[in-house]
């Protein structure tokens, strides 16, 4: 039996005769595929000497063979005298025969990939999906608001279907567990707008003012925008891999199939524990702000907390506090409806699953940042 | 052909697999020679694809040696070369999910050959039509195939480098048996022409019965019996009665 140590395998060549009308093909060596890198482009240009002559492979020197080997051998006759041909042989080879007769069964050639088309057209056709698929989105999202609402008043006209204990555990999990997070950050963006405004003011001799950009910035802005973001970055996507995850392992079928509304028990929970948390958790950041930009002013510009406390008291109406707050709950609203409707688009395979989830956080912050400038417009024109 | 002449393509001695304090394998022996289809069957949990794993060297064993074509699976070093005379078909395929059919057969002939990329393109459509899938498959991703389809297409990429060994995991389950038995036919025929060897992990009694030449039982931490199907039929051994004359054998079938 042949021993197959790929590392000594013998050079291989082709020798072309003719003899009578026939071409005799005499290939040497051995054709397996390290081999073949040389004589690929050789061998196409065989093709067209051999013509519509008869040819016949004298495989008396062959060496060994493989698949590939006995594939390129085939091809220089291939092409001159298709359909497929059974070849004439001189000599006997172990393999060979049989190789080459595998190889040409099997050759048909799969349709070329479509071209790409030139790269204005790709940009264009490009832009225009994802504008399409944009404007999709936003659609189906808010008809499945349109869905969440009916199922909201089916479940207010009968308060016994609530589900309290989903709701209070999505509450501690996306809400009382996000609570460290949101007040550090919100504590060092608190502080950041101060170190700015500190800067900045006392330059003009107003660095007590200090104090009101602080907080008018944490109270209107920062504190409820940390809590979004955190709750897009963390529980959205939290929604939608538990969602998706459910869906892949047909875990949502059975559901339905046991007559159970996907809505009621999976999303409308997770909605309702997000719009009462996200008031609390946007107060926290709120008062976590304030304190960050409160200790960075006393320490840079020696402005005690009592004089802090008293000057926003005398210079920043309540307002401002209400203003902020009142964001949270469309944010809440926003972000769990998009985990969870994301959730639930996941197909079959984990591919999809990584797909929605990327595309669930990048929806909940484009949303938050959107929602936040409409409310910015509607404040404007209220005067507050 | 008598055993003593016999190349021996994958050697496998006194091999110890355990995780933690649970031994899988003890001081298991296991030789598969060249050109031939061994099926290995065992019970749930007696290390098939354990066994499998630490031949592929995927796994450490805690003791033992495997030599695989005269190469040391356990190191990187001495494995490296033997990847391209080998072919691997995994439980569900594991073809790229991001590649289309195929680019996966590409993939191992970029990796490992220098072929102008034209041979290559012709060379994978080859492949592909041997694996039985119709040409217009190329193209698809391998989310868009069926179970059976996907068998076959990672077939075609085990088959790239025209290996010299294959190694099957389960090949024919989640397939109804139609599919199933085309697919024994398609490895039986593949391997008599390409003169493979192939090493097949199977719970399929039909395969076992069909194409393999010789049977390795896993029981009690090791092979309990490698032998033709004649000779495991007649085995005493307890859980090997009951596999081949239990109430799901072709005994029980046939009545």
């Amino acid at each position: 039996m042949m021993k197959s140590k790929r590392t000594d395998s013998k050079p291989i060549d082709i020798s072309v005769q003719r003899e009578g009308g026939r071409v005799i093909l005499i290939p040497v060596g051995d054709w397996v595929t390290d081999n073949l890198a040389k004589m690929d482009q050789h061998l196409r240009e065989m093709e067209a000497q051999i013509g519509g002559d008869q040819a016949v492979f004298d495989v008396r020197d062959l060496g060994r063979i493989d698949l590939a080997g006995a594939f390129v051998l085939g091809r220089t006759v291939r092409s001159c005298t298709r359909p497929h041909m059974s070849f004439a042989y001189i000599g006997e080879h172990r393999v060979a025969q049989k190789l080459m007769a595998e190889a040409d069964a099997n050759s048909e050639v799969c349709p070329a990939l479509p071209e790409p088309r030139n790269l204005w057209h790709l940009i264009l056709v490009r832009s225009g999906r994802a504008v399409m698929r944009a404007l999709n989105e936003g659609v189906e999202t808010t008809a499945f608001l349109g869905q969440l609402l009916i199922t909201f008043w089916r479940v207010l006209t009968h308060p016994r279907r609530i589900r309290w204990n989903a709701i209070i555990n999505v509450a501690e999990e996306a809400g009382v567990n996000a609570l460290p997070i949101i007040t550090l950050l919100a504590f060092f963006i608190g502080a950041v707008v101060a170190f700015l405004g500190a800067n900045l003011l006392e330059r003009f001799g107003a660095a007590l003012f200090t104090v009101d950009l602080v907080a008018l910035a944490v109270l209107r802005e920062f504190g409820v925008m940390m809590m979004a973001l955190i709750l897009a970055g963390r529980s959205n996507s939290a929604f939608t891999a538990h969602i998706g995850a459910m869906k892949m392992r047909q875990e949502i079928d059975a559901m339905q199939v046991l007559g159970m509304d996907t809505f009621e028990v999976l999303v409308l929970p997770r909605v309702v524990a997000c719009i009462i948390m996200a008031p609390i958790l946007a107060f926290a950041a709120t008062m976590a702000g304030l304190v960050g930009g409160g200790l960075v002013t006393w320490a840079v510009l020696d402005v005690s907390p009592s004089l802090f406390v008293t000057r926003m008291q005398e210079n920043v109406p309540l307002i401002h506090f209400w203003v902020g707050i009142a964001k949270a709950p469309v944010f809440a609203l926003a972000i769990s409806l998009i985990g969870c409707r994301q959730g639930l688009l996941v197909e079959g395979n984990v591919q999809s699953l990584g797909e929605r989830t990327t595309a669930s956080v990048v929806q909940a912050l484009f949303t938050v940042i959107f929602i936040d400038a409409v409310f910015a417009m509607i404040y404007l024109e209220l005067d507050w | 052909m008598s055993d003593g002449q016999r190349e021996t393509v994958i050697e496998v001695r006194d091999l110890t697999n355990a995780f933690g304090t649970h031994v899988v394998h003890q001081n298991l022996n296991l030789d598969v020679y060249r050109g031939e289809v061994l099926g290995l069957v065992g019970g749930s949990g007696t290390g098939k694809s354990v066994l499998m794993n630490t031949i592929l060297g995927l796994r450490r064993p805690q003791g033992g040696s495997i030599q695989v074509l005269g190469h040391d699976t356990q190191r990187a070093s001495t494995r490296r070369g033997l990847e391209s005379r080998w072919g691997v078909l995994f439980q569900n395929g594991a073809l790229f999910s991001s590649l289309t059919v195929k680019e996966n057969v590409l993939l191992p002939l970029r990796e490992h050959t220098r072929l102008p990329e034209k041979l290559m393109s012709e060379l994978a459509d080859m492949k592909i039509n041997l694996a039985g899938l119709e040409a217009e498959a190329g193209a698809k991703k391998p989310s868009e195939l069926s179970g059976g389809m996907l068998k076959r297409a990672a077939l075609a990429r085990a088959l790239a480098l025209d290996p010299e060994l294959l190694f099957f995991d389960e090949p024919t389950s989640g397939l109804d048996p139609i599919s199933a038995a085309a697919f024994d036919d398609l490895i039986a025929d593949l391997q008599s022409t390409l003169d493979l060897t192939v090493f097949m992990v199977t719970h399929d009694l039909d395969s076992l019965y069909a194409i393999c030449d010789r049977i390795a039982v896993l029981a009690d931490k090791k092979v309990e019996i490698v032998a033709p199907m004649e000779e495991v039929l007649k085995s005493e051994h307890p859980w090997i009665r009951s596999y081949f004359h239990g109430k799901r054998s072709r005994d029980a079938a046939i009545g």
